[in-house]
């Protein structure tokens, strides 16, 4: 059997398309449920029977929701996102900004928070029990526990009230120079650090203890390997599975959850653009940041599920 | 006296328990080890014989500590040295092979790598060297295809392959000693005699040291020198291994001794007439099981039973004896309905039996009850031993309150536990005790019929042989038929009248009692009889290779 690897990974690949198509539904299924109705809240104080009638029927409102549902889902497939109701601009416009913004945090975030988390995962179960891990373990515990718009609050007062070192919005745009990138993004990516990282050392941490738990890493110490070896050649190839989804659940949280640390230091992403959406019963622009964020979370998860796939020896040949 | 190659000195190990507190789990054990000498260490669990073995590599497991005295090696002391001198040490100066090198194999590594790691972590020659090094042993070891076996992943080769790889993994380094832990316990009996003779020629030409730990006499009669006995961390007795088997003085080892040969069957006493209406209480007919969605033919995709027939009468005892996975246990559970056969018949006093388990009524299940292997996974872990027995009480016999509670005592007299025991919760009890425990629950139903499943396998040999002793009592006073799975000739042939022997699914020989193991007429049944070891230090030099087995 030559295939084995790639049938497992290409069924993990379908289990995703089909669970994307039933989150489509859902998504579309639940912006219906919004309270409000989007054409009395268009015409306003001007809402007549007729105008609200004409109106419905110019926006396609009469045709039965699941009509509705095909032609959107056939849009989304081709690329259209649809017309916003809100100021009639094309919604992948409105959405292509924004999401390169939300994107450029998540990836600073990334390069920062991953390396970190891994490093003092790992170290923190080689040292299992030392003071070094008790003193991280219990910062994880007290970080983990604070809110993030607390944590996002005290950056603010910190660092651009006390000590005048950073602006306390973050505004993408007048980004001209590397110095001026990292004032800009460094509170956001601070806050969202603290959020993802307390995660992923936990995970890490008790995943990597977990291996070390395993016979064989007995064997290696009785083979005279040194911690280190026992730790980085033994026992972390066999975390790998734990740890790639740990990362990519957190990873995920950088999408949809940073509408808290987006709002706060009036970062322009795509998160913020979904709650001001909400507020104007734009329903296509909430529906396509919906299916957006639901599809980058799948993404992370499948690939941490092909990583999983990929490091499991038994499938090897 | 030449100078010992390693000796351990009034060593004493405490453990720490959950709570804090500190245990001495090793109390002043002290033995030398001379150069080119097997000593064995043998107990049973919790004496306290892989702690002290592990010393002598400096090691103890997470949790406990070297409290008092000298382990030395080569005259340097391990307890007093840093742990990185101690790292030098291990791999080169003193080796280690593991009871399950199923599991002492990293998965993700391929095997040649890990054997030869040795080598590259001590730098002791080129990565070509060692492995060629590595691919002699192989060789030296009888393991076949020594050339390329090395490129494979644990998962892809069998039990026996496995620990002969673990055991050239700890000759690499060319140590001085060698410790085996138990290295042949997790082994089928005729996979055993391959690997322990390639054990005992690679250290025999090599002339090196070995502590070999294990609770099995015969198997260290085979191997050892000397013989070290050990319970309750401490030493009871010591002394040559021949002396030890011809006039062991202490009682505990008299008692290791005794347990080995169990009580010679007695064939249960009938009364004249249940004799007259013999007939059997249990008929299995013609069974095909297996796993796996059915394929063309009407067979499952891994057919474990093929054909399969059995009998049982009423007082009688059948036992089922074969490898690992020759398909026993799969026979209990088809029995028990746990597995529906594909084809074939199962019929309890004459009554055709549904195949599925959720078919059969209520009286059906009473009567047959089956009991696991692993005590400790069978009882739930949360409830009481009363909790355990009532729950059957309650679901076939409708007993309550002080009914259930004046037979739940009486289940626990039957099977020898204080009846003080019915408040405690199973990780409170022995092995032992949560075995007969587990066989209670079975006999709370009042069976006709008992499926026991490698019941006394995971038990020491004392502790086994208590338990077989118990079943022996209790069918003489309840009229019990055993189904009696296992893989330990010994034991089946203290219990039952009748045994079946399986391989790969299928029947191979039907013996009754007196005609074991002698009168066994298959070639196979010949060699699985011949390959339980005997209690005879020349047993395995005295046997005769066995071109004709299939190497797993």
């Amino acid at each position: 059997m030559p295939g084995q690897i790639t049938l497992l990974v290409l069924g993990r690949l379908g289990v995703t398309l089909l669970t994307l198509l039933i989150v489509s539904f859902v998504v579309f299924g639940a912006t219906l449920l919004l309270p409000g109705d989007v054409v009395e809240i268009l015409l306003g104080q001007a809402a007549t029977p007729e105008a609200v009638a004409g109106l419905r029927e110019a926006m396609n409102l009469d045709s039965p929701a699941i009509v509705r549902y095909v032609q959107w889902l056939f849009g989304l497939i081709q690329g259209d996102f649809g017309m916003s109701y809100a100021n009639n601009m094309p919604v992948a416009d409105m959405i292509g900004g924004r999401l390169a913004n939300t994107l450029r945090l998540a990836a600073v975030t990334t390069a920062i928070a991953v390396p970190l988390a891994l490093f003092l995962g790992i170290t923190t179960a080689m040292f299992r029990g030392s003071l070094y891990d008790r003193i991280v373990t219990t910062l994880i515990v007290s970080i983990i526990s604070v809110p993030e718009f607390l944590i996002a609050t005290l950056a603010v007062l910190v660092f651009a009230v006390w000590l005048r070192w950073l602006p306390a919005l973050s505004l993408a745009n007048d980004v001209n120079s590397f110095g001026q990138l990292l004032k800009v993004f460094a509170m956001p990516v601070i806050t969202l650090s603290c959020v993802i990282s307390a995660q992923m050392i936990r995970m890490t941490r008790a995943a990597v203890i977990e291996a070390l738990k395993m016979p064989y890493v007995e064997m290696a110490l009785l083979k005279g390997a040194s911690r280190t070896r026992i730790v980085l050649h033994h026992a972390l190839p066999n975390a790998i599975g734990p740890i790639a989804n740990a990362v990519a659940l957190s990873l995920s949280y950088l999408l949809g959850g940073v509408i808290i640390v987006e709002t706060i230091f009036n970062y322009p992403g795509i998160a913020k653009l979904m709650v001001d959406a909400v507020s104007t019963r734009d329903l296509p622009l909430i529906q396509s940041c919906a299916m957006i964020f639901c599809f980058g979370f799948l993404l992370l998860i499948t690939i941490a599920d092909v990583i999983a796939i990929l490091s499991n020896p038994r499938l090897r040949r | 006296m030449t100078k010992p190659l390693a000796e351990i000195q009034d060593l004493y190990v405490e453990a720490r328990t959950d709570s804090g507190r500190k245990v001495e789990i090793i109390k002043g054990v002290s033995f030398t080890i001379q150069e080119g000498e097997i000593v064995a260490l043998i107990g049973e669990s919790g004496s306290g014989k892989t702690t002290i073995a592990l010393t002598l590599m400096g090691y103890t497991r997470s949790g406990c500590s070297i409290a008092k005295g000298k382990v030395l090696l080569g005259g340097e002391d391990l307890v007093a040295m840093s742990e990185r001198d101690r790292q030098k040490l291990r791999g080169t100066d003193v080796a280690y092979v593991p009871q399950s090198a199923a599991a002492a194999f990293n998965p993700s590594y391929r095997l040649i790598d890990q054997v030869v790691e040795v080598v590259g972590i001590h730098k002791l020659m080129s990565k070509n060297e060692a492995r060629l090094k590595a691919i002699e042993l192989f060789r030296a070891l009888a393991l076949p295809d020594p050339e390329h076996i090395g490129d494979r992943y644990p998962h892809q080769v069998s039990g026996g392959q496995l620990q002969r790889l673990a055991a050239a993994m700890a000759l690499i380094g060319d140590p001085q000693l060698v410790i085996f832990d138990e290295p042949t316990t997790a082994l089928d009996v005729t996979t055993q005699i391959e690997v322990l003779r390639a054990f005992k020629s690679v250290m025999r030409k090599r002339k090196m040291a070995g502590v070999y730990v294990s609770h099995d006499l015969a198997v260290v009669a085979q191997i050892a020198d000397r013989i070290i006995v050990l319970k309750g961390g401490e030493i009871q007795e010591e002394g040559s291994t021949q002396r030890i088997l011809d006039s062991a003085q202490h009682p505990y080892t008299q008692e290791l001794l005794a347990a080995f040969q169990p009580a010679p069957f007695v064939p249960p006493q009938l009364v004249e007439t249940e004799v007259s209406i013999r007939r059997p209480v249990l008929e299995v007919t013609g069974i095909y099981a297996g796993y796996g969605p059915l394929q063309a033919d009407g067979l499952p995709l891994k057919t474990v039973l093929r054909n399969v027939s059995c009998k049982l009468e009423r007082g009688r005892n059948l036992g089922v004896i074969g490898e690992s996975g020759s398909g026993k246990s799969t026979l209990a559970r088809v029995i028990g309905g746990l597995l529906p056969a594909v084809r074939g018949h199962v019929q309890l006093n004459g009554r055709e039996l549904d195949p599925r388990v959720s078919g059969r009524s209520k009286e059906e299940l009473r009567r047959m009850q089956i009991v696991f292997q692993l005590a400790d996974t069978a009882l739930n872990p949360a409830r009481s031993v009363a909790d355990i027995l009532g729950r059957p009480l309650a679901f076939y016999h409708g007993q309550k309150g002080a009914e259930q509670e004046a037979r739940v005592n009486e289940l626990l007299d039957m099977v020898r536990l204080p009846r003080a025991l019915r408040h405690r919760m199973p990780n409170e009890l022995s092995g032992g005790q949560k075995q007969r425990v587990n066989f209670a629950r079975a006999l709370a139903a009042k069976p006709d019929i008992i499926l026991c499943d490698e019941i006394t396998s995971a038990l020491d040999t004392v502790v086994a042989a208590a338990i077989i002793d118990l079943l022996k009592d209790l069918q003489q006073e309840l009229g019990l038929s055993y189904v009696f799975i296992s893989h330990d000739l010994a034991t089946v042939q203290s219990i039952c009248d009748e045994v079946m022997v399986v391989q790969h699914g299928e029947t191979v020989e039907l013996l009754t009692n007196d005609q074991l193991p002698d009168g066994a007429r298959h070639p196979y049944s010949k060699l699985l009889f011949s390959s339980v070891p005997k209690l005879d230090t020349g047993w395995l030099d005295s046997l005769p290779a066995h071109p004709g087995n299939p190497d797993r």
